[in-house]
């Protein structure tokens, strides 16, 4: 288990990674990504029990990973990349054309580390229960984790899939939603009235830990609580309260930056509030 | 012609359950899941026989779908099902997304399709079912024709890697097809002729062979082509034939747009054409019926192709 303060550290050259992915490729979706930096940095480099060596799209032997937010492709590249799965060098290439890094996660261009395709959103979650449950029917004892965006949720098929995996009693599932309040045409509350999520998870039968998602020991403490109520008979769901753009002050808090691509000049500024790195791709 | 009996009435979803009772003894892998349509599916043997291996997902088919593509992720052979109009229309981007664009090994199973599901009307009766999933990337489509090719032919789909949409009808009909495996993308010819091509596929098959004996009585001799894999099409045995005859009938149980006529024509336009005429539903939605009244009444039986042959042999 990496201390605390090289998670961060880690999680700063992610951050790094993304504003730098989005303006080579001036596209992409840097506001979600940077929300949920920090808790999947600590998944991938302290919570998880993958080997990025040994990858298989049939995840036998570990911990998987499902990105239902498929657009938060910055943040997901960057830690793969930096987790091992591929060079860190190919993350310039994202977006651009033959490249291995699609716009949203593909299965079709042998990028290691992938499952599955996301990108129409609020589909994931069904394919993570349905990889549980299928790591359950060949014996494997580990977990499947799945990230989902909290505007996501709107999609009704999360809730078919809350409904079915409480009844199935999918406790070798971890879902995470990244609560950062904002979509693209403004906060949750005023596009959706999206409400009180923790008692809507609770409503549907699942377990629920609330998380500040930038506080890392916050973050580490959330991810050992679920891995307590693993096998106890219900999906656990890890509410990560973040910040949309969090990390540099004028994308924070804001849905403006959930797929807006920063100037040169931002990109500066930004990457000079972000000073931790482990060395740029 | 050559004689095919009827062994008696049976149902094409009854072959499905038969099929996929024995794909489940034959690979501990396969996997059933429905959507409240156990019964309906003639799922009950598989779940009685595997109660660890099937999954009842509630009425929720797009979280089916995802579910079904998580599962094959860990090398189980998920068959997901429902009535066609829910398991196709009401699912497409969840099939396009997770089972072809993400290549899992997944397995639709279609009940009920077309017109002959009869009584529950226009809401039940997917007429644009094969549109829908032919025009998705590496999907397989089969339609099969009786009791016995769609057992054979789920068999086969448990088999194939990768994606499958496995089409099949709630009424009883004939059961007549020869007890053999069942080969993807192969078209069968059922009856060798010379003076017109009847290319059927589904319910259709039966009624072919029921009106090529009509026209064999006004001596007109009819090929008939079981064409149960519409995707990939058998496009060689197909054009062989169109060559041979020089008229062309397609009879489908499904609407023209994006079904087995327009393949046909486009094949037949791009190498050789030949005249066609279609048996099919024209840019419609069904209704309330019985099924035998509604094929009658659209057009989508023995009669309205011995009709079609008549008249595409005037137009060679």
């Amino acid at each position: 288990m990496r201390s605390t303060e090289d998670l961060k550290k880690i999680a700063s050259q992610v951050r790094r990674d993304i504003i730098r992915m989005v303006s080579l490729a001036k596209s992409g979706h840097p506001g979600g990504s940077m929300s949920s930096a920090d808790f999947m940095t600590a998944l991938y480099f302290g919570v998880m029990d993958q080997d990025p060596a040994s990858w298989t799209r049939e995840g036998v032997g570990q911990d998987t990973f499902i990105l239902s937010a498929g657009h938060l492709t910055p943040m997901y590249y960057s830690i793969l990349a930096r987790a091992g799965y591929f060079p860190i060098s190919e993350l310039a290439t994202f977006r651009k054309f033959g490249t291995r890094l699609q716009g949203h996660p593909s299965i079709r261009k042998g990028l290691p580390g992938v499952f599955q395709a996301a990108g129409s959103l609020g589909q994931g979650l069904s394919v993570a229960v349905g990889m549980a449950l299928g790591k359950k029917a060949v014996k494997d004892g580990h977990t499947v984790y799945v990230l989902c965006g909290d505007g996501e949720s709107e999609e009704g098929q999360i809730w078919e899939a809350a409904m079915f995996a409480a009844h199935h009693k999918v406790d070798n599932l971890v879902a995470m939603t990244d609560v950062n309040g904002q979509q693209i045409d403004g906060t949750t509350d005023d596009v959706a009235g999206l409400g009180d999520l923790e008692a809507k998870w609770r409503a549907f039968g699942w377990e629920t830990i609330w998380a500040d998602g930038h506080d890392m020991d916050k973050i580490v403490e959330a991810f050992g609580k679920a891995s307590e109520l693993k096998g106890k008979g219900k999906p656990v769901m890890i509410l990560f309260k973040t910040v949309m753009g969090q990390g540099v002050d004028f994308m924070a808090g804001t849905h403006k930056w959930h797929g807006s691509v920063p100037s040169d000049d931002q990109c500066r500024v930004a990457l000079n509030q972000l000073t931790e790195t482990l060395g740029d791709f | 012609m050559k004689k095919y009996t009827d062994r008696g009435k049976k149902d094409t979803r009854s072959g499905f359950g038969e099929g996929l009772l024995q794909a489940g003894k034959a690979d501990p892998k396969v996997v059933a899941l429905t959507a409240d349509l156990k019964g309906s599916l003639k799922m009950d043997a598989f779940a009685a026989e595997f109660p660890d291996r099937y999954f009842e997902c509630g009425i929720a088919e797009a979280n089916m779908i995802g579910v079904a593509s998580g599962m094959a992720l860990t090398g189980l052979v998920p068959f997901a099902g429902s009535f066609a109009e829910f398991v196709t229309g009401r699912v497409y981007d969840q099939i396009r997304m997770e089972v072809c664009y993400g290549k899992t090994n997944v397995k639709i199973a279609s009940s009920h399709a077309g017109l002959t599901l009869g009584e529950d009307g226009a809401t039940h009766q997917t007429m644009e079912d094969v549109a829908l999933m032919r025009v998705l990337p590496d999907m397989v489509v089969i339609n099969p024709c009786d009791w016995t090719q769609t057992k054979n032919a789920t068999i086969a789909a448990a088999k194939h890697d990768g994606p499958v949409y496995l089409r099949f009808g709630r009424p009883k009909v004939a059961d007549f097809m020869p007890d053999e495996p069942f080969e993807i993308g192969k078209a069968y010819i059922l009856n060798e002729g010379k003076d017109v091509t009847v290319i059927a596929t589904g319910h259709m098959v039966w009624e072919a062979l029921k009106a090529a004996e009509t026209l064999e009585a006004e001596g007109i001799c009819a090929e008939v082509i079981d064409v149960a894999t519409i995707k990939p099409l058998d496009t060689a045995t197909i054009l062989a034939s169109a060559i041979k005859t020089g008229a062309v009938v397609v009879a489908e149980e499904h609407n023209m747009a994006g079904g087995l006529g327009e393949l046909v024509a486009g094949v037949l336009a791009a190498t050789s054409p030949k005249p066609v005429e279609y048996v099919n539903g024209k840019d419609t939605f069904g209704q309330s019926g019985t099924p035998s009244e509604l094929l009658a009444a659209y057009g989508i039986d023995a009669d309205g192709i011995a009709d079609a042959a008549r008249k595409v042999i005037e137009r060679k």
